[in-house]
């Protein structure tokens, strides 16, 4: 059991989640343990959720997309547990949400979450080539704040179906205007995709990879840091490698996409 | 009887994939203006109305307020010219329609019960000038007749009233009862038993092929006369099952000529893998073979990995999307029931299909009635399948390939394949044993069963009734598996309370409980336990039915209370169909009425043996006799462009390859993402070392010299894998035989050729099999379009796949040429081969020699490329395979978007040198500061070409310049053909 001085994470799985052990992978290297809890544990109270601090919804196809990707599982959590969640985001915790992760976020209003009621503002639509999409994009940090602290660039994969970020303009504006845009999709030279395919892989509007709530403790991001956690996993290391040994450098064995996580783990020990 | 029925459309208020849906279909000739897409879910109840406040709230429910409108009972509101609505026929696996149910149940906190459903559908409205003759093409491009219902309105039809309500229930009026059947009977009517099946004494009609000859169907005779009394039809489909080419391998088992008296898989396959793990003693890499639902090897000293490579060719020629979304999901279960269970931890893909251009006029009736797929459309179909599949199980898909040839538009293949890893042992327990014992409960998990895949993809005349349910083709259910999946090998095995366990494939429950009967010594089945998908399942039925999404379990009874209690916790179906035994009898009861009882012995080994006789196939050929164009590069572009050698990138990104996070070598690399023939993935995160995973396929070779195809292939699997940096001595094979018409004597000559191929290729590598399928009879036998016979047969296939360890991931070595001024060498001899070349294909030359294999130069050579690499010497490699040399070369320079300046030795013609597929080869790139210590290990075997540079790629002999293309003008050539897709 969690003890009350060491945050610990919480990471939701079945139904077709898929990536609970990679996130859970990450989380640890960069210093935080874990647990795997299928959600039916979470409803039949063999778990709880307040001895976490930190709760994941992971990538996945819960529900094989139907009806929506990440729709079937947000009912399913808003049908069962909606009030523990509730009473979670009151506290001092924080809430990250991963490709079907977000996509459930979404579905429950976890982000933007302009205000307590938490309606549906923001949707992922099916990518505009109406398929699945995986490839390595950029990322670069929209906003300063907990999540982004220290990061240049992000090189992980997309590897989605529905990621296809939409609101009104309201709620973009808004969303904008109080920085809550947390990653975009760019250029290698880490400009602006400006919706250019495959920079931008799936036609999400103002390039947005990744939202927080409006307290800035719910990230929900498309692509997939926790897939690219080594060197070794970037799409180009072995030009990278290639390089660094000729100019008679090591290598590294970590990929930039940690600090992400070292990220959360620092918000913890602050 | 469902009393209440309501209908919600769910409809995007701006669709982001309306242009690309439109775009499609404007390219494949239809007049559209827009064609918009409606989701629509029929929901029928009995048991409760909803009212329309609660309807309200499920549309609420099944539909993103942000982006879409619904509407309860009400048509959807839109411009178009026609309404086209694609729905299930009756007893289809719908899976949105399953999620829909789910969710309105936990919203309202009620069960669905019989005859209450949510039927899923998606209504199409096309707007644009379509005649009718347009309107029936486009209702065909979106619905297939096998598995789907369509129903077309006009804008006029539709007005007001919407849609017609449709719940395609399934209804059956069967005997529930088994039957016996009178085998005492002349040959003839035997024979014909055998061959249509058994005379339903309900119907009056027949069954469906028991695929029995006349030897199998008198020594099933002769043995019930001994016991005295008549088989029942359950014995029998069971004997048939059990019996079949797909789970006995008659052909590979029986003796053939003098010189084969074992057998060829006795001779070639499992004495190759004998034969090596002697020799490597100590050092032996396999931990299970053949005996398994996979094969295994060593992966380290906690692990090993597992490996099985299916084919699913007949279900994917009716429908290509089930048909390869089954291929995929079962197998991944050859993977969860191996030994105690494996995690699935990468897929294969490979598709052998027609060109998807062309649009032959082939019929399976006469007078034109019923047509095959166009190629295109099998082609997007599995596609499609595999990508769903693999999707939704979270399993990466790096590995694959697509080749295409006419002689595959009747039958395409379609393989399949999945690696597993698994810890050696837990708790003292090595976990790839597994051993039922008696006492032991048996408890089948996951879907329930329906009359799915019985008699395989025969057409049932009951396919005529519109409320039977549909039999010859099935749709996976990838989430149900995936929730079996997770709880069998990430919390059941390890919590050991099972101890054996395999998938419910062909045969259904009569293969899965009679294999893990072995185990114990016997078993009783109590079939009326069985959960159906619906009601009306004669036993006979419910024994053989391949509905999918199913394992059986060997669980202690002092373990049931845990292992159900956890199955319930997770929602997967689990249920006690019987007790496995030590009684020696396979016993079967329904109701209280023994249906089945058969000594395990006969039903396994009562098989009469054959003895096959070949006939060897001559084929002469003369030597190609054209000119030799003085300029290359026309033909440069035009072979990057063919089928079989450009990118089909579009499948590579379709299909997830980084979930898992092991993603180390992927299917495209470089910056011209070019795609690779070997991958790498990492399947223990915690380990530097990786899965390395090649292929090697030539059926263009096969009619020329099957021996030589085969060792092509084999060493196309190898070479690839030694390309990335791993080591020979990990190396394990696995063979996938399709070939065609086996019961003519010249086609077992030429598969004892290949099988001969198989052994030398594997020992002379020391690469053990580990595990292999073959699917004996891939022809298509139909009509033409003025009704004359037409037989279509593939040509023979032989897949090698092969699986490696890499020792250290950070030393792998990718394809693309990476800096200006590296070197460019091709390692190993190149000698004029060009038969069964892409070359030779692209002139239209049946002939010429096809590719040798001096396999001891190979082993030396591909010792000192692990030793080059290991020493971090090359900066690319990348195996010589189809197209030659050239198109070796231009892949590596158009991966790394960079030119090369290469000159070409005199003494052979240079088109000939340039495209012979010569084996043995590789293209590798070397900083200049490595030449010295790179040459004095390959000495004279490395053919130094000319160096990385510029953005311009030249090639010359002498003073000829042959080639001067820039690089980008090869990427576009290489790309163009399926960029479209």
């Amino acid at each position: 059991m969690a003890r009350a001085n060491t945050p610990r994470a919480l990471i939701m799985s079945g139904y077709g989640i898929n990536s609970e052990m990679e996130t859970a992978e990450a989380l640890r290297r960069a210093g935080m343990e874990s647990d795997i809890v299928h959600i039916n544990d979470l409803i039949a109270g063999e778990k709880t959720l307040t001895d976490y601090r930190l709760m994941v919804f992971p990538g996945g196809f819960s529900y094989g997309d139907d009806t929506g990707a990440g729709n079937a599982y947000a009912n399913r959590v808003r049908n069962n547990l909606w009030s523990d969640v509730k009473e979670f985001l009151a506290g001092d915790n924080l809430v990250l949400g991963i490709c079907n992760g977000f996509q459930i976020l979404a579905n429950l209003g976890l982000v933007p979450a302009f205000d307590q009621d938490r309606p549906r503002e923001i949707a992922l639509m099916p990518n505009r080539k109406g398929v699945l999409e995986c490839r390595f994009v950029t990322l670069k940090p929209a906003a300063d704040n907990l999540w982004t602290k220290g990061i240049s660039h992000l090189y992980c994969p997309v590897s989605h179906g529905e990621g296809n970020f939409y609101c009104s303009e309201e709620t973009l504006a808004r969303i904008e205007r109080e920085g809550m845009v947390a990653f975009r999709y760019c250029r290698d030279d880490l400009s602006p995709a400006d919706g250019e395919y495959p920079y931008n892989p799936n036609g999400a509007i103002a390039d947005i990879a990744g939202v927080t709530s409006a307290d800035g403790k719910v990230l929900g991001l498309m692509p997939h840091p926790e897939r690219a956690m080594e060197f070794v996993n970037l799409y180009d290391w072995p030009t990278r490698k290639e390089w660094l040994k000729r100019e008679g450098k090591p290598l590294p064995t970590e990929s930039m996409n940690m600090q992400f996580f070292r990220n959360i783990v620092n918000y913890f020990e602050r | 009887m469902a009393s209440y029925v309501h209908r919600i459309e769910v409809q995007y208020t701006r669709d982001p994939r309306l242009p690309t849906r439109t775009e499609r279909f404007r390219s494949l000739g239809f007049p559209l203006r827009e064609l918009h897409l409606v989701d629509v879910y029929t929901i029928a109840t009995a048991q409760r109305d909803f009212s329309p406040e609660e309807l309200s709230q499920i549309g609420a429910q099944l539909s993103n307020p942000v982006v879409q409108r619904y509407s309860v009972d009400r048509p959807t509101e839109a411009e178009f010219d026609y309404a086209i609505e694609v729905g299930f026929l009756p007893g289809v696996t719908d899976n949105a329609g399953t999620t829909a149910r789910q969710t309105i149940e936990d919203y309202f906190n009620f069960q669905f019960g019989e005859e209450e459903a949510v039927f899923s559908s998606q209504l199409y409205l096309a707007s644009g000038d379509l005649t009718p003759e347009a309107l029936q093409r486009l209702t065909a491009a979106l619905a297939n007749p096998l598995v789907n219902r369509v129903h077309v309105k006009s804008r006029e039809e539709y007005a007001g009233k919407g849609m017609d309500v449709v719940t395609p229930f399934v209804r059956l009026h069967e005997l529930q009862t088994a039957g016996t059947v009178d085998l005492d009977l002349p040959d003839a009517e035997l024979a014909r038993i055998g061959k249509e099946g058994i005379l339903d004494p309900a119907t009056g009609e027949r069954r469906g092929p028991l695929a029995l000859d006349l030897a199998q169907l008198h020594a099933i005779r002769d043995y019930f006369r001994k016991l005295g009394r008549k088989p029942t039809d359950v014995e029998l489909e069971s004997l048939a099952q059990t019996w079949s080419e797909h789970c006995k391998h008659t052909i590979f088992a029986s003796a053939m000529d003098d010189d084969v008296p074992r057998g060829l898989y006795k001779t070639c396959i499992q004495a190759a893998t004998n034969t090596i793990r002697a020799a490597k003693g100590e050092n032996d890499i396999c931990v299970s073979v053949f005996t398994d639902n996979s094969g295994a090897i060593v992966f380290d000293d906690e692990h090993l990995v597992t490996c099985k490579v299916e084919t699913h060719n007949s279900p994917s020629a009716l429908d290509p999307f089930g048909g390869a979304l089954t291929g995929i999901v079962g197998v991944n279960r050859d993977t969860i029931g191996f030994g105690l269970g494996a995690k699935p931890c990468i897929n294969i893909y490979g598709y052998c299909v027609g060109d998807p251009d062309t649009e032959p006029a082939l019929f399976r009736g006469k007078n034109r009635q019923n047509p095959i797929l166009p190629p295109r459309r099998i082609f997007e179909g599995v596609v499609r399948g595999v990508d769903v599949g693999g999707n939704c199980s979270g399993i990466p898909t790096p590995q694959g390939w697509c080749y295409f040839h006419d002689r595959y538009v009747g039958k395409p293949l379609v393989f399949a394949g999945t690696v597993g890893v698994m810890p050696r042992a837990r708790g003292g327990r090595p976990l790839h044993e597994k051993q039922a014992r008696p006492g032991d409960l048996i408890v089948m998990v996951g879907g329930r069963v329906g009359k799915d895949g019985i008699h395989g993809a025969t057409f049932s005349s009951e396919a005529l009734d519109p409320a039977s349910p549909v039999t010859a083709v099935q749709i996976g259910d990838p989430i149900t598996q995936k929730k079996f999946s997770d709880v069998i090998v990430k919390e059941a095995r390890d919590l050991d309370l099972y101890r054996s366990i395999t998938d419910n494939g062909a045969g259904g429950l009569s293969c899965s409980v009679a294999e893990m009967a072995k185990e114990s010594g016997g078993c009783h089945v109590l079939l009326d336990r069985v959960p159906l998908k619906y009601p009306g399942m004669a036993p006979w039925e419910i024994w053989i039915s391949e509905s999918q999404e199913r394992m059986t379990l060997a669980v202690p009874e002092e373990k049931i209370e845990a292992f159900m209690d956890l199955m319930q916790k997770r929602e997967v179906e689990a249920t006690v169909i019987g007790t496995f035994t030590d009684t020696g009898r396979c016993v079967v009861e329904y109701n209280g009425e023994t249906v089945m009882d058969v000594d395990l012995d006969f039903l396994h080994d009562g098989l009469p043996k054959k003895h096959l006789r070949t006939e060897p196939v001559e084929t002469v050929y003369p030597e190609p006799d054209v000119p030799c164009p003085d300029r290359l590069d026309d033909l440069l572009l035009t072979m990057l462009s063919r089928k079989n050698i450009c990118s089909k990138e579009f499948i590579s990104t379709r299909y997830d390859h980084t979930v898992q996070g092991g993603h180390v070598l992927g299917p495209v690399q470089g910056a011209g993402r070019v795609q690779a023939t070997a991958t790498l993935t990492k399947v223990v995160l915690g380990s530097m070392k990786g899965v390395g995973l090649s292929q090697g396929l030539f059926p263009s070779y096969s009619e020329l010299d099957p021996y030589r195809m085969a060792l092509a292939a084999i060493d196309a699997a190898v070479r690839g894998l030694v390309a990335i940096g791993v080591p020979m001595e990990t190396i394990a094979l696995l063979d996938n035989f399709c070939w065609c018409s086996s019961d003519e004597p010249g086609r077992l000559w030429q598969l004892k050729r290949a099988a001969f191929g198989c052994y030398d290729g594997a020992v002379g590598f020391g690469a053990p099999y580990i595990s292999g399928k073959d699917s004996m009879f891939n022809d298509f036998s139909g009509f033409d379009a003025d009704s004359n016979p037409v037989k279509v047969s593939v040509p023979p296939t032989l897949l090698i796949t092969s699986i490696g360890v890499h020792p250290d991931v950070t030393t792998a070595v990718s394809m693309d040429a990476k800096f200006d001024g590296d070197l460019v060498y091709v390692v190993g001899e190149t000698s004029e081969e060009l038969g069964g070349s892409e070359y030779l294909a692209h002139l239209g030359i049946e002939g010429g020699s096809v590719p040798s294999l001096d396999i001891e130069a190979a082993k030396v050579r591909y010792g000192r490329m692990t030793d080059a690499i290991q020493k971090g010497l090359l900066a690319s490699a990348f195996p010589v395979t189809h197209g030659g040399l050239l198109v070796a070369l231009a892949k590596v320079a158009i991966a790394g978007r960079i030119g090369m300046d290469l000159a070409i030795p005199g003494g052979m013609r240079p088109d000939t040198y340039l495209f012979s597929e010569s084996l043995g080869r590789f293209v590798v790139t070397v900083a200049p500061s490595n030449r010295e210590a790179f040459e004095a290990i390959f000495g004279g075997d490395a053919h130094l070409l000319g160096r990385v540079g510029g953005e311009t790629f030249r090639v010359s002999a002498g003073e000829q310049t042959l080639i001067k293309q820039p690089v980008t003008a090869m990427e576009t050539a290489y790309k163009a053909p399926f960029g479209g897709y």
